[in-house]
């Protein structure tokens, strides 16, 4: 290529000017490309509420919805298991729920509306298994210190019967209260938030 | 002479495209050094491996459904059903876990023989994102069979991202395309293994060979055989590629084939190390399994994550432990290649890394007790130790002088008297009278070969003395 007699900043400005207005149209491209992946319309209008009749729970006994595709635990808890929670709190991460989610009516001690039932979604903090329910009180599998809870198999978390995450393992906050609101005294909706909260 | 059709033909194509020269340059005038040795293998087997993964990867997407709703029942079709459907599953799965053996020891090897090192960095570089395409490809491919090991092990990694400050909640959401993993994820997921990730694999094979042309093969003595060439400027230590090397490894190939069959036959699952006994439940988002934990290629790097007490930093350990694969190359310090003439401190090194990365690798596979934590913790120390003291200890190091040419090994043939005696030596033979209470017309005495105490106990001295030996 001859190079005699060429004004190189003019052809250098066109190099970079057309490798610029190139940039900004890949830019461009990227974003429908890219936003492609998001989830699609129909994919959040699927998070439709989910009605939980109460009327024939029994004390102790929890019951497994799926809302939005996740588990969401609703746990009848006894008065041994509220009296037992208010002992925790020197244990637990977040006792108070300060860095946790859930709507305001249920961030207090129990974390719920009513004290005796309890809902969570039921993944861990960490990277989203479902733990176990163990209400039981110092099983072999789980040493003494186990006071009934939630454990996470696949790496070990240790929650309480409010969910509420202990100190020293791998989970950062407590499991997430969804939103949810009672029609009646016996019919819960999860997935609408409470008159007066938004979300 | 009139040339045939067929010259005709080929004379055509090659004034078009420069096959000859492109044989010529890659397999008849390729020198690679006389000295290679059984590590030599991997990479050839490696390529095999990815044959035969794209090729029975075609058949099944033949027959499986990337769907939530079929691809458990898909998978289940192709085993019962397809004709010798099970034959291309069992290929394939078990292709995945052949990979990462050939894969994981062509890497020990490149870390043994120092073939990371100067002017092969960029080898060295592309060799570790193929590892990382693979393991992506691999994960991916984890998913389809929509079992619970594959929903709750994608469920898992997937919340990796989510450790991400600020932006980690957005991208494991735009990675999953949904709000838990779903139909949505596992079609992306199909999308991606069998296009994206393999494409990627391709050209970076191409590149990790062609870079690996450019340079020439590293050898087992760490020496550059291109210092010392004859009168033609063909290097002195140096065998064409082909016919030498494509022979040698052909042999490598068949005996390979013999365990991969082995395993396709007879232990498919392999104990629930190749495919996990949880991953025949289909996928559950509601429960958990009991156990659960990645595929035994994924176990040294899932047990780092679960040593570290924190969701952030154990995410960043377990992509720490891969980042300080790529850096490699630099944090070595010492000149000297191959571990035949580096220091002991070097290989002691070495013998403690291997020792923790096999031991993180059982660590994954089991529950995570308290104890067992503790120790993976050790572990995940002496790994990272490994690595960031490098530069430390290979400055320190002593090693011994490098020879100008390749040393010479003793074939197996040639090590056939030396194992005889070995064997004359633990064993010895002893007369039995035989008394049968039968009339025999001569005497007869017979000779049994017995162990010898002694004689065990002196090789055992010796090759204890010589293993002292080899690591100072």
């Amino acid at each position: 290529m001859n190079n005699e007699g060429v004004d190189q900043s003019k052809r250098q400005f066109l190099t970079t000017a057309l490798t610029v207005v190139g940039a900004v149209g890949t830019g461009y491209l990227a974003v429908p490309f890219l936003s492609q992946m998001q989830p699609s319309v129909k994919t959040m209008a699927a998070g439709a509420p989910v009605d939980v009749d109460l009327s024939k729970m029994e004390t102790g006994q929890l019951i497994r919805v799926a809302w939005r595709g996740k588990p969401v635990w609703v746990l009848n808890r006894t008065p041994e298991v509220l009296a037992t929670l208010k002992t925790l709190d020197g244990e637990l991460r977040d006792p108070e729920s300060l860095e946790s989610l859930q709507p305001a009516s249920s961030k207090n001690a129990v974390r719920s509306v009513k004290p005796e039932i309890f809902v969570a979604v039921g993944l861990c903090t960490h990277l989203g298994c479902s733990p176990t329910f163990r209400p039981e009180v110092s099983p072999p599998d789980l040493g003494e210190k186990w006071k009934g809870g939630f454990f996470c198999p696949c790496h070990g978390s240790w929650f309480d019967l409010a969910g509420r995450v202990y100190s020293g393992v791998p989970a950062p906050t407590n499991l997430e209260v969804p939103p949810h609101r009672y029609v009646t005294d016996t019919l819960l909706i999860v997935g609408e938030p409470a008159e007066g909260e938004s979300v | 002479m009139k040339p045939s059709r067929l010259t005709a033909c080929g004379e055509w194509v090659l004034d078009r495209f420069p096959l000859a020269s492109l044989w010529k340059d890659h397999m008849t005038h390729y020198y690679a050094p006389r000295n290679f040795n059984f590590w030599y293998f991997f990479g050839s087997l490696a390529l095999l491996v990815l044959v035969n993964q794209f090729i029975t990867g075609i058949l099944l997407t033949m027959n499986y459904k990337p769907d939530a709703k079929l691809a458990f029942d898909s998978v289940e079709y192709i085993m019962r059903d397809v004709s010798w459907g099970w034959l291309v599953r069992y290929m394939h799965s078990t292709g995945a876990s052949a990979f990462f053996i050939v894969v994981y020891l062509h890497m020990f090897r490149g870390i043994m023989y120092g073939s990371f090192k100067q002017p092969r960095e960029l080898i060295w570089i592309f060799g570790m994102l193929i590892f990382v395409a693979l393991m992506a490809e691999a994960f991916m491919g984890y998913l389809l069979p929509w079992g619970q090991m594959s929903y709750w092990g994608a469920q898992v990694i997937i919340s990796l991202f989510s450790a991400i400050p600020v932006i980690g909640d957005e991208l494991s959401l735009w990675i999953r395309g949904d709000y838990v993993v779903s139909d949505a994820t596992l079609n992306r997921f199909f999308a991606f293994h069998v296009i994206a990730v393999p494409l990627v694999l391709v050209m970076l094979v191409f590149m990790h060979i062609v870079a690996l042309h450019e340079v020439g093969s590293n050898n087992p003595d760490g020496i550059d055989i291109k210092k010392l060439k004859d009168k033609n400027g063909i290097p002195l230590d140096g065998i064409p590629f082909h016919p030498y090397y494509t022979v040698k490894d052909l042999v490598g190939v068949g005996v390979f084939l013999i365990f991969f069959a082995t395993v396709i036959f007879y232990m498919p699952e392999m104990g629930g190390y190749f495919l996990e006994h949880a991953n025949f439940i289909p996928a559950d988002p509601m429960k958990t399994p009991e156990h659960i934990a990645p595929v035994w290629y994924f176990t040294p790097f899932y047990a780092i994550l679960r040593a570290i007490p924190d969701k952030f930093a154990g995410v960043i350990g377990m992509g720490g432990a891969i980042v300080v694969l790529f850096l490699l190359p630099w944090l070595d310090r010492n000149p000297v290649r191959s571990i035949r003439y580096r220091g002991g401190i070097y290989k002691k090194a070495l013998a403690l890394f291997v020792i923790s990365f096999i031991a993180l690798g059982y660590l994954g596979t089991q529950p995570a007790t308290p104890v067992a934590t503790n120790v993976a913790r050790v572990f995940t120390v002496i790994y990272f130790g490994f690595f960031l003291l490098m530069p430390l200890y290979t400055r320190w190091e002593k090693t011994k002088p490098v020879p100008d040419r390749v040393t010479e090994e003793l074939s197996f043939e040639e090590q056939i008297p030396a194992l005889m005696e070995t064997f004359e030596e633990i064993t010895e033979i002893t007369p039995e009278p035989v008394d049968d209470g039968q009339h025999h017309a001569f005497r007869s005495v017979f000779f049994s070969r017995r162990p010898n105490p002694e004689g065990m106990r002196n090789v055992a001295t010796r090759l204890a003395k010589k293993l002292k030996e080899s690591l100072d």
